[in-house]
């Protein structure tokens, strides 16, 4: 039998070249379309960053001041562009920093390889210098990993490294190098990966259960639609927005699926989940058919499991088998990627209108918007609120910037009321929650979609868990706008504190420096806006800057986000205040 | 959902950290491995984990998937006891002197169908190949004579069903050329 475990493609047919692991890996790169890196030096991946010199005119690297911000930089940049995001390090501590990039990136199935230096061969185990088990540390939070320590290894490992990271349901792949393969010889060539024996990444549609699902779909009074990453994952936001015309089902997102279909359109009834729409999680067990496209009924979706539209047939798309019954046990569900099988469906489903079943929605939004829209978005009282700023760069930038968020208040405020026209558009930390990936992610997002408005609205304390990034900005003038929402509260435990433990403020006080002059101090434009008067303006002047602008927006200490379904309630008793 | 014993088959490439990589499915949920026995299998190249889980079919059922998703992983499968045909090995070091002075050892010797593996001046070794409650009921019977040394195997098994792993293989090598 045929034993060769990987399929190869072969891309530069002149004959091979004798050169060290370490321009290897350079080569790599290139071969596969690489032209930006992130990273962070040390003495287990010196030889790569020497190739690194050598290379600079074909391979920019950008020095991000801590390891976590490499790892973030090449996420947003692997979200807006759909392209495979590369972060580097050393050994030891640079590369257990990566690790909150790589969880974030598992759990948010993003494509990015990252590079970690290694002690050499002749020393593993012997607790060297700056030796760390990364493989061992990065397994449960990689799709794949590997450890070189035969330069003869690279082009092969490197291949498949970018395969995997990008195929099927994509994920953060680890390769760790020893030294020593990065010193030694090889005789280069590259071959692209086209499959590996023992991964399948799409699963193959089942004509039967698509035809099936037509038929559930055609005959249901009240279907409803969530939709995921997937569909943004899977390029499938034209097919998706074909399938919702044909059939008239209203529609709603999860945050990591928000933007593949613009906000104005008439089919798309909000956001689903924790702090989502009031309508989109009442009205879920209120459907007869849920479609569940490309997500993955994430707890802060779902609620309650045993509550969790119990009632309606559910259509699960998913290209994960193993997310299919892990949360909820679809009747039907259709493997393979949601362009496929949406195309495959689109024909078989009836034209159709649902006017009575989509107008609860609309009344479900009236009453949304008189408990808690309308004083968020157009404010009486004093204090200014998270929602009119965000309400002002939607204005400012015509609804069409990419906006990337880190975690907390601010980010359910801003994906509730951002508006957007294209898809890849809304970058935020959805999975894990990480505190401190906006600032990184946004230089990333800005590197990986230039000609667009790149707007990152962040906390006051995820500010300051990456703030350093600032360096970077400054130095290659990147020109992202940072609006830093200052509540001076770790706003959304405070919330909790407030619903939950009787008030108890333990440890969410921010006493924080002037992050006007911390911005200045790095050379960057910087403003501050404490009343409603000023913010227009604010936010304008900040849009039509050329370069890197911060902005600090002073809002009130103590407001909260609703709607909100409490941990562990149904999405039926969501709360409007 | 009520729990049962199942027997998880996982074939894979060989390959080095795969076994941490599927250990840590069970960690991170919280499930004990009861036993577990990585060997080659009938495809050349091609390992088998066997994983004894005491568990529901619904875990059982997503650990499977879990271990299927990995990428060196070919094919995961789970199983009853009733569907497989399984076995464990133990072996029993025991004092030399005993042969010769306790007769109910040599008559549980010869009814146990386990085997001497060894004698020698000091200790003999005994080695048992059976399901778990026989070679637990030959060491609650041997115990009050005195084990000097026990070591039981993880279970190994196969399966009533057939696990079609080299179609698998081949449908690869087929859409490659």
């Amino acid at each position: 039998m045929n034993t060769e475990t990987v399929k190869k493609e072969k891309i530069n047919t002149s004959k091979s070249i004798r050169i060290s692991g370490a321009e290897a890996i350079i080569h790599c790169l290139l071969a596969e379309g690489v032209d930006l890196i992130y990273g962070y030096p040390g003495g287990a991946i010196m030889p790569v960053y020497d190739e690194l010199y050598k290379f600079q005119d074909k391979l920019t690297h950008i020095l991000t001041r801590h390891e976590q911000g490499a790892t973030h930089a090449a996420q947003g940049y692997a979200r807006v562009s759909g392209r495979v995001g590369v972060a580097m390090a050393t050994s030891g501590p640079g590369a257990t920093n990566l690790v909150t990039g790589l969880a974030d990136a598992q759990i948010d199935s993003t494509p990015i390889v990252c590079i970690t230096g290694q002690v050499p061969r002749h020393l593993l185990g012997s607790d060297a210098f700056q030796e760390t088990d990364i493989v061992g540390i990065s397994t449960p939070v990689t799709k794949w990993n590997y450890q070189i320590t035969k330069a003869s290894e690279i082009p092969e490992i490197f291949a498949k490294a970018f395969y995997i990271a990008k195929s099927g349901r994509p994920g953060p792949v680890l390769v760790d190098i020893t030294k020593n393969a990065q010193f030694d010889k090889l005789d280069f060539t590259y071959e692209k990966c086209t499959g590996v024996r023992s991964y399948k990444p799409v699963p193959q549609p089942n004509a039967e259960a698509i035809s099936k699902a037509a038929d559930v779909i055609n005959s249901a009074k009240k279907p409803y639609i969530v939709w995921g990453q997937g569909v943004i994952l899977g390029k499938a936001e034209e097919e998706l927005k074909s399938f919702i015309e044909k059939t008239g089902i209203p529609a709603a997102w999860t945050i990591m699926g928000e933007s593949a279909l613009p906000t104005d359109h008439p089919l798309n009834v909000g956001m689903v989940g924790m702090h989502g729409n009031y309508g989109p999680n009442v009205l879920t067990n209120e459907c007869d058919v849920l479609l569940a496209i490309g997500m993955r009924f994430d707890d802060r979706v779902t609620g309650k499991l045993d509550t969790y539209a119990k009632q309606a047939k559910v259509i699960h798309f998913e290209i994960d088998p193993a997310e299919v019954g892990k949360n909820v046990k679809p009747d039907i569900a259709l493997l393979g990627d949601c362009r496929e099988t949406l195309s495959s469906l689109l024909p078989l489903v009836n034209e159709n209108s649902h006017h009575t079943w989509k107008s609860e929605f609309d009344k479900k939004y009236e009453e949304e918007y008189a408990a808690v829209i309308k004083n968020d978005l157009h404010p009486t009282k004093e204090g200014l609120t998270m929602g009119e700023v965000v309400e002002q760069i939607n204005k400012a930038s015509g609804n069409d910037a990419v906006v990337v968020t880190d975690v907390g208040q601010h980010q359910m405020i801003a994906c509730r009321y951002a508006k957007f026209k294209n898809s890849k558009s809304n970058i935020t930390s959805g999975g894990l929650g990480t505190m401190g990936f906006a600032l990184p992610a946004a230089i990333g997002a800005k590197q990986g979609a230039p000609h667009r408005q790149v707007v990152s609205i962040i906390g006051d304390g995820g500010y300051q868990m990456t703030i350093q990034e600032l360096g970077v900005i400054f130095q290659h003038q990147i020109a992202v706008k940072i609006v830093v929402l200052n509540n001076d509260f770790l706003g959304m435990v405070r919330q909790w504190q407030q619903l939950f433990f009787d008030k108890r403020y333990a440890s969410t006080v921010m006493v924080n420096p002037d992050f006007v002059k911390i911005a200045e101090g790095y050379h960057l434009k910087a403003n501050r806006v404490t009343e409603r008067k000023d913010l227009a303006s604010a936010v304008q002047e900040m849009m039509e800057f050329a370069g890197p602008y911060f902005l600090e927006v002073k809002v009130e200490k103590e407001d909260n986000v609703f709607p909100m379904i409490p941990s562990g309630a149904s999405v039926s008793d969501i709360r409007l205040k | 959902m009520e729990n049962t014993r199942y027997t998880i088959s996982a074939y894979s490439e060989n390959s080095i950290g795969l076994l941490h990589r599927i250990s840590g499915i069970f960690v991170k949920r919280h499930i004990n491995i009861e036993s577990l026995n990585v060997s080659k299998s009938e495809i050349e190249h091609v390992s088998k984990f066997t994983i004894v889980v005491y568990t529901t079919e619904d875990w059982v059922r997503k650990i499977v998937q879990q271990i299927e998703k990995q990428i060196e992983v070919i094919k995961a499968y789970y199983h009853t006891d009733e569907e497989t045909i399984f076995q464990e090995t133990a072996l029993f070091k025991i004092k030399s002197g005993l042969l010769f002075d306790e007769p109910q050892i040599q008559n549980a010797i010869k009814k146990s169908n386990s085997k001497i593996v060894t004698v020698n001046r000091e200790f003999f070794v005994l080695a048992k190949t059976a399901k778990r409650s026989e070679i637990d009921a030959m060491h609650d019977l041997l115990e009050p004579f005195g084990i000097m040394q026990f070591v039981r195997s993880g279970r190994i098994a196969v399966t009533k069903e057939s696990m079609p792993i080299s179609e698998l293989l081949e449908e690869f090598h087929l859409a490659t050329n």
